[in-house]
């Protein structure tokens, strides 16, 4: 444990480890001190200035976020001095700023609003620069917007594009007045090597960075009589919705969700979690096939590691930055695509509606899945797959605007078909959660027994934790399948760009060899994601976490090779895993992007 | 015209083109570590490049930090507008400056030391790098590891503060650091770092040439030594002075004024307007107990006469600041646009005249929040130049 540091603020006495700020142990004391650039996830910036207090002997304010504390430090947070310097700093970052809160995205989320009705700004003494402001809005992306004048220049969107994505799609440019967040040339966001991962926007204190949002598009569908409306949720909704509609971090609100859905008007209320079964046993099955062709045939052309695909993020990442390991990706859709385009086939025979009177939405924790949408590839079925994709914060506006009071809502389960998923389909929503689905349904059907873990949990490859590795010794196969005994598959998992990066550059070197890896986009995986609800840190992560896997250890079936409906669409419709059919519909290819 | 007053106040140190500076080294590296740093602090060397802090002290501090991989940089990144003082320092005497380096940097431990020269001032590298060659020679001869290379700055003002200096080396960005962590614990590549300007470097040249006694004694207290002034405006004889420190502005005007000076402002746009019914009681020299006013930045004297507007004045300091400003915190960054926007506003009578002292408040909150000297010393030149000259920003 490294030293103690004995300091009093606000006259109270406190001792903290030496490496902790002023703003650190404040809160220990349970003394806010506001911040707007500060965010735990991030390296700290001290740019801001709102989180200045006294320190006894300097005449100077010191940045609470980004001081360290010291021995007999004496600190005062809420002398006039500092109320007053506060006062002028919010001013300040007002005057550059096009307030309209009342037609802002961000209204009644956003920390600047927040803060002004805390310090009671309603005076404007200084002059409003904003009209000589160039201010411009990027609209051009599906999945992200991002309007210039409601920045307040905090860089919290250019760290975490940085340094928990690696992706660098947006940096500071220019200087003093004209200093602004921009990306290469200034291109639109759509144009530049973005990801469309959304991790910028859960990141943003204000309305600057915010989803395109459909909402309008889906209340218009919905309220069109020819429109049959099909919903589908994916796992990490059922644990983040909860906290936009009044409810604590990780509760699990599944059926009340479903019930919601129903009584905004969606004809049909649908599982991602039936396609994310479906994806174990599409990819699943690749792998083995990959195996198969590496191990038996000695087929120089097999690429290993397979790399998961289903974080339409990290797809686009592995376009722009590794565009030489295409290969190993994984062909499958993603399971909201796949979903998409058996809507229009599947389901749509099924239920016995033309397929263009079909409107499929999807609700989704993430950005990125927007833009998978619009990808021209996505038109198997005949027509735009998925027609609109909803955040997580999205659909709790719907659900605000319909007057429906959450928590008073009964419980209601998903409609048939295409509605059941497995304690698989739902963990997909978590960092591991693939590879352990995966290998819950892989390793049965190589041996013809359950994966060997307690109670079919896989935990070297849960947790938040950056890269995970995991080594299952493959004993006991049965006959189609005995090339693969004693083979020691090797597998890593990783959530966030930056821990892909990372793992990616390992297997670069050569320094590490995997048969099989997973990654999603985003830190802790979807139910971190960037269409997920404001605020997040790995607390919440973690609450949201320790939701999906009780989602899973309470559904009756845990293995997506069990779920009736899947065993039944292979019979009625897809005939088998790699089936001509499931490559039309269910598989992809990718392309090759610039780097920059 | 009496003389006398002007060889008082004029030195001959820096510049006077010594060719020893072998043997400086020699008897420098023959002496304690401990010896020289107490020389350095002995003398009351204070940093010449703007914050003024104690150089021996730096160098001390420095030199107590037990990481093996430290560095020494000269910041000559010189932005300041109308100086040029070590353009002609590292032309006319470059050897003095890198004498200074490498006691540094074997005071210190560094191996490695490194010129950050101002872009514009890119033609000076292939004399400065014949100069390099001649004096690593020197140092292999002497058996001190140390080397020095160039590095060309990007041309940002704020590239001059230490910090910004060292992200900018870094390949990033030219925003300065929080701190502390100061360069001296963590610095280039989060290394313990000397960054000094170069006329500080060829200071302790002489310090060492002549003791630190010599030194001490010109000057007062708080405010040791000769330094180097880039003297323009309305003067008929601009140009690059060292003068003794200590001097006040009035004895300045004396010597170098037309005979109809009405404000001198002093250490350039970062620094103080010192009106005339001031100049006898304003010393020049560092913040302390004696001086009435502290002489930040490079050295620049700029002498006004009675037809000019400080208005303009003025407005050409926001101007600069404005524009200068990395931009990334939020006092700085917006108190400028409105300081500037805030005088125009006053003077087209968009603003009533009262409005001068919000804007006089709001230096006062740049000053005590701005996260580096850029922003902080705004209001020097803001508050000086209004309150001494209200009617001007007026009619
Ligand atoms: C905005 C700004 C610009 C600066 N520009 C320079 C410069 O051009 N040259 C310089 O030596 N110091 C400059 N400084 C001061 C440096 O940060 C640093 O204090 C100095 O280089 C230390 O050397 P010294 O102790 O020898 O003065 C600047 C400081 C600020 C805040
Ligand atoms: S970003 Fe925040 S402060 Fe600005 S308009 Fe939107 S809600 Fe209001
Ligand atoms: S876009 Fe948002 S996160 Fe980025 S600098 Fe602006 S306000 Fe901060
Ligand atoms: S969406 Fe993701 S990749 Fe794109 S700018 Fe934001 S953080 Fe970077
Ligand atoms: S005070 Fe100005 S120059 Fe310094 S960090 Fe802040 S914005 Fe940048
Ligand atoms: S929160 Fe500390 S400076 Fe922004």
């Amino acid at each position: 444990m490294s030293n103690m540091v004995n300091l009093t603020i606000n006259g109270i006495a406190v001792s903290v480890e030496e490496d902790k700020t002023i703003l650190e142990a404040a809160k220990e004391l349970h003394i806010k001190i506001p911040t707007l650039c500060y965010h735990k996830d991030l390296c700290v910036a001290g740019n801001c200035r709102v989180c200045v207090v006294e320190q006894v002997g300097n005449h100077k304010l010191v940045a609470s976020c980004a001081t360290p504390v010291s021995e007999g430090m004496e600190i005062n947070t809420n002398t006039l001095k500092v109320r007053n310097c506060r006062k002028h700093i919010i001013e300040l970052l007002l005057t550059e700023h096009r307030e309209e809160c009342t037609k802002c995205y961000r209204n009644g989320h956003c920390e600047l609003q927040e803060l002004s009705a805390e310090y009671q700004i309603t005076n404007q003494d200084f002059i409003d620069l904003v009209p000589d402001k160039n201010y411009t809005i990027d609209m051009l992306s599906p999945a992200i917007e991002k309007d210039d004048s409601k920045c307040i220049r905090c860089q919290r969107c250019v760290r975490t594009c940085a340094e928990i994505q690696s992706v660098g799609a947006i940096a500071v440019a220019h200087k003093g007045s004209e200093m602004k967040i921009s990306t290469f040339f200034d291109r639109s966001l759509d144009e530049v090597v973005c990801t469309n991962c959304g991790q910028c926007i859960v990141h943003c204190p204000t309305g600057a960075l915010t989803e395109k949002s459909y909402v309008e598009k889906v209340w218009d569908a919905i309220a069109d009589p020819e429109a049959h409306v099909v919903v589908q949720t994916a796992p990490a909704v059922r644990v983040g919705l909860g906290e936009e509609l009044g409810l604590g971090s990780g509760t699990r609100v599944t059926e009340k969700m479903v019930s919601a859905l129903r009584r905004l008007g969606f004809d049909s209320v649908l599982d991602t979690n039936f396609t994310a079964d479906l994806t174990i046993m599409e990819e699943g099955t690749e792998l083995l096939t990959r195996l198969k062709r590496a191990l038996v045939e000695d087929d120089p052309d097999v690429a290993l590691p397979m790399a998961t695909s289903c974080s339409p993020g990290w797809v686009k990442y592995i376009e722009h930055k590794y565009p030489e390991y295409l290969p190993n990706l994984s062909t499958c859709k993603s399971p909201q695509q796949m979903f998409g385009a058996l809507a229009k086939t599947y389901y749509a025979k099924n239920i016995k509606v033309a397929p263009e009177n079909i409107v499929s939405v999807s609700i989704m924790p993430c950005t990125a899945k927007k833009f998978e949408a619009n990808r021209p590839e996505m038109k198997d079925s005949g027509y735009k797959d998925v027609d609109f994709v909803l955040t997580t914060r999205e659909l709790a506006v719907m659900i605000r605007q319909a007057g429906i009071e959450f928590e008073k809502l009964n419980d209601e389960s998903f409609d048939s078909i295409m509605g059941i998923g497995s304690g698989a389909g739902v963990i997909f929503g978590a960092t591991g959660g693939v590879m352990e689905a995966a290998l819950r349904t892989a390793y049965e059907i190589v041996t013809g027994r359950e994966v060997p873990f307690d109670n079919l949990e896989i935990t070297p490859v849960r947790g938040l934790e950056g890269v995970k590795e995991a080594t299952v010794k493959i004993e006991g196969t049965v006959k189609e399948w005995d090339f693969l005994e004693g083979v020691e598959l090797k597998c890593a998992v990783t959530n966030g760009l930056e821990n892909a990066h990372q793992l990616m550059e390992a297997i670069k070197r050569g320094d590490k060899f995997y048969h099989f890896i997973e990654i999603m986009a985003c830190p802790g995986g979807c139910l971190g994601g960037g269409g997920q609800p404001f605020p997040v840190d790995n607390e919440i992560r973690l609450k949201r976490m320790e939701a999906i896997y009780a989602e899973d250890r309470d559904l009756p079936i845990r293995k997506s090779h069990e779920n009736p409906e899947i065993i039944q669409i292979y019979k009625e419709f897809l005939e088998k895993p790699l089936s001509h059919k499931s490559h039309k519909l269910l598989h992809t290819s990718y392309v090759k992007r610039e780097q920059y | 015209m009496t003389t006398t007053k002007k060889q008082l106040h004029r030195i001959d140190l820096i510049f006077k083109n010594e060719d020893d500076c072998k043997e400086i080294l020699r008897n420098a590296l023959s002496r304690s570590d401990q010896e020289i740093v107490n020389e350095m602090v002995n003398s009351g060397l204070k940093g010449r490049g703007g914050a003024g802090f104690p150089t021996g002290l730096k160098w001390k501090l420095t030199a107590e930090s037990k990481e093996k991989e430290k560095y020494v940089i000269c910041n000559a990144d010189e932005g300041e507008p109308g100086t040029f003082k070590d353009r002609e320092i590292l032309t006319r005497v470059p050897h003095k400056v890198l004498s200074g380096m490498a006691i540094c940097a074997k005071i210190i431990g560094a191996q490695k030391g490194y010129i950050y020269l101002r872009g514009e001032y890119k033609f000076l590298v292939p004399d400065l790098k014949k100069e390099l060659r001649k004096f690593h020679d020197i140092l292999d001869e002497l058996g001190l590891d140390f080397r020095v290379d160039i590095f060309l700055g990007s041309g940002a003002y704020i590239c001059g503060e230490e910090s910004a200096l060292i992200e900018s080396m870094e390949g990033k960005r030219g925003e300065p650091r929080n701190k502390p962590p100061f360069p001296s614990v963590k610095g280039f590549k989060g290394k313990p770092t000397v960054v000094n300007n170069v006329e500080t470097l060829a200071h302790s040249y002489t310090i060492l040439k002549f003791g630190a006694k010599k030194f001490r004694d010109l000057g007062v207290k708080d405010s040791r030594g000769s330094k180097v002034f880039s003297v323009s405006g309305d003067t008929p004889i601009p140009g690059i002075y060292e003068l003794e420190l200590g001097m006040t502005v009035q004895d300045f005007v004396d010597d170098f004024s037309d005979g109809d000076c009405k404000a001198v402002q002093v250490g350039g746009a970062s620094g103080f307007l010192v009106p005339r019914k001031r100049f006898g009681k304003t010393t020049i020299g560092y913040q302390g107990k004696l001086t009435g006013i502290s002489l930040p930045t490079g050295g620049s004297m700029m002498i006004f006469n009675s037809s000019r507007s400080m208005y303009n004045v003025l407005n050409n300091y926001l101007d600069f600041f404005e524009e200068e400003s990395c931009g990334q915190c939020t006092p700085c960054r917006v108190g400028c646009q409105q300081l500037l926007k805030g005088i125009k506003a006053v003077k087209r009578g968009e603003k009533p005249t009262s409005y001068l002292n919000q804007l006089l408040k709001l230096t006062e909150t740049m000053k005590l929040t701005a996260k580096c000297g850029l922003g902080q010393s705004v209001a020097n030149s803001f508050s000086s130049i209004v309150e001494n000259f209200r009617e001007e920003m007026i009619y």
